[in-house]
């Protein structure tokens, strides 16, 4: 009888043991953080569904004042490149000696325009344009190469629903060629 | 040929001269015991280091002041100076360790100070019940070491203009480096929060000034990919993700997000900025390839190269340099001396790693004249590096991003180097 406990307590302890080392070999530390995910600074990206775009507006008019405070000193004052990238004009030139890469002539979504303005923009001080001041802008690029109309009020629902001139220009490389 | 290319017996040639030396040694031991009277000669005649007691302790050891010059090459946007690059020195280099003061650097809006106590790692979107990890935590989930090389997908980009620039190796292909990064594989994450099926991309999202998110397919996150804490056994230095960064093997360098503060999980990619203006590739027909993840096996010779002499003509120089492939091992290194014409496979040194640095080596005998000196790798894949021509008829002059051409370096008959194409 004595033996028989003996075993089945050597038995029960190799068990908990082997399972312990076995399974739970970490760990979970991670906190629940449902509320904190619906928060807004933790939903920065905006895909071109633009469901996580912020309710606000902007027309191209309101957007030439901020970009000649806000952006012409880097992107020149006409939009055409200095010290950053050119970010209006040569649309139609992918195909070109000399293609050049603006948001006009090469993004395929307006939403990506406004997530990027938004996140890094200006260099020295991103995040500090409101709502209202990043749809302006991104009226103001896009009304520059008539990719929209001039007077066409950018908000949530409208700028996701702007056709980029190069939005077909792209071949998905990842998976299938990858 | 120009130039032979020194094939096998040198190891021999090398056990041999050692047994040499030690008959040597063993003799010298049986010399008489200096007398006094040499004491001061002696003296004079040791270098000034060996007569005073050395320099104090250091807390964290820097490199000698002789070798200052062994540098990151700094190129960024003078109105933006934290948005740019730096190279690293790899033709000062040995080995395949990039020591961490000289890893390669793209910031896009500079380097973030960011106080480890307040930085948050949210894991959420697709996935059963979001979480979020302080550092803290982190630092207490099992751990693994990869060693591997990053490389920014514009690397080596001056390939693509029409005159070769004349510029030292690695301030022209030093957009890559290597090292051994430690962290928890991000699948064990991923699996605590819970995947949901239709979850395809992963948004990840860094804390710097230009909040940088870029898409991911979560199968690679699931398969190799690390949040890494640690880099070459210290944590990660600043400007290197510190805190926390992924590390992707063998993927282009803009998805090894450093800084890094959420994965969100999601079906599609989220199409931001740094996935479709930039680190995309032009063709010549107007339309460009999205997605390129995969850096492609490459290779270039470190020494000799660019800025160096070849001193003594005729002489004999070791061919040293790194070869990598985000596809797997490199299996073969081959070079040639005369443009292409001929090529003898290089030794590759020991440990061979996937997605790793390969160290190749060959001696080489210069007999004074005319000479092109390449490299061109293959991996395990059977993927064999193109030449300058192959890749441009391949891909155009406008892709940008991606050149991984075979390099060549002119050498002159008096003993100069240059980068120069058409071979």
């Amino acid at each position: 009888m004595f033996m028989v406990s003996k075993l089945l307590i050597s038995f029960w302890l190799i068990t908990i043991l082997s399972a312990s080392y076995a399974e739970d070999t970490f760990q979970h530390l991670g906190k629940t953080a449902k509320q904190l995910s619906k928060t807004p600074q933790w939903n920065l990206s905006i895909s071109p569904t633009g469901e996580a775009l912020p309710k606000g507006q902007g027309n191209a008019i309101q957007g030439a004042k901020i970009f000649a405070n806000q952006c012409a000193g880097c992107h020149g004052p006409q939009g055409i490149g200095a010290s950053a990238e050119p970010l209006i004009g040569e649309v139609g030139s992918l195909a070109s000696e000399y293609p050049e890469k603006t948001v006009n002539s090469y993004w395929p979504y307006a939403t990506s325009l406004f997530d990027y303005i938004r996140r890094a923009m200006p260099i020295d001080a991103p995040f500090s344009l409101s709502a209202n001041e990043v749809y302006s802008l991104c009226a103001y690029i896009l009304s520059s190469d008539g990719t929209i109309n001039e007077s066409l009020e950018l908000n949530e629902e409208t700028l996701p629903q702007v056709k980029m001139p190069n939005r077909d220009g792209f071949i998905t490389i990842y998976p299938d060629h990858h | 040929m120009s130039g032979k290319i020194i094939e096998g017996r040198r190891q021999f040639l090398h056990k041999t001269g050692l047994g040499v030396a030690l008959t040597g040694l063993t003799s010298s031991f049986s010399l008489p015991v200096v007398a006094s009277s040499e004491q001061l000669e002696l003296t004079d005649s040791l270098p000034e280091w060996m007569k005073v007691a050395g320099g104090e302790f250091k807390n964290y050891g820097q490199p000698s002041p002789h070798e200052q010059r062994v540098i990151r090459w700094i190129s960024a946007n003078s109105a933006a100076p934290g948005n740019g690059v730096s190279w690293t020195p790899l033709h000062d280099l040995q080995g395949t360790i990039t020591p961490n003061g000289l890893h390669y650097e793209r910031h896009h809006n500079g380097v973030p100070q960011i106080d480890p106590e307040q930085h948050l790692l949210l894991i959420d979107g697709l996935v059963k019940q979001a979480l979020s990890f302080d550092i803290k935590s982190l630092l207490r989930y099992p751990m693994e070491s990869r060693t591997c090389f990053i490389e920014c997908g514009g690397n080596s980009n001056s390939g693509w203009r029409s005159n070769p620039t004349q510029t030292q190796a690695g301030y022209a292909h030093g957009l890559v480096s290597n090292a051994e990064w430690t962290g928890i594989p991000v699948k064990l994450l991923l699996q605590e929060a819970g995947i949901e099926p239709t979850a395809k991309w992963v948004i990840a999202e860094g804390a710097d000034g230009a909040a940088l998110n870029i898409s991911i397919p979560l199968e690679k996150l699931l398969d190799d990919a690390l949040l890494a804490l640690y880099q070459n056994g210290e944590r990660l230095r600043p400007e290197n993700g510190y805190p926390l960064r992924l590390v992707l093997p063998g993927w282009e360098g803009i998805l090894n997000v450093k800084w890094l503060r959420q994965l969100r999980l999601t079906d599609a990619p989220v199409m931001s900025r740094d996935e479709t203006s930039q680190y995309t590739e032009l063709q010549t027909d107007g339309k460009a390839r999205q997605f390129t993840f995969m850096m492609e096996a490459k290779s270039l010779i470190t020494s000799p190269s660019l800025g160096m002499m070849l001193p003594d003509n005729p002489g004999i120089y070791q061919i040293s340099g790194l070869a990598w492939s985000g596809r797997g091992k490199i299996t073969r290194v081959e070079i040639s001396a005369d443009g292409g014409d001929s090529w003898v496979d290089a030794k590759l040194q020991a440990p061979i790693l996937a997605k790793a640095f390969t160290r190749f080596n060959l001696p080489w005998h210069w007999q004074g004249d005319y000479a092109i000196l390449q490299s061109r790798a293959t991996d395990e894949t059977g993927y064999v590096q193109p030449t300058r021509e192959t890749l441009i008829e391949n891909r155009g002059k406008h892709g940008f991003f991606h050149y991984n051409a075979i390099v060549s370096w002119e050498i002159t008959e008096e003993g100069d180097i240059n980068h120069v194409y058409g071979f």
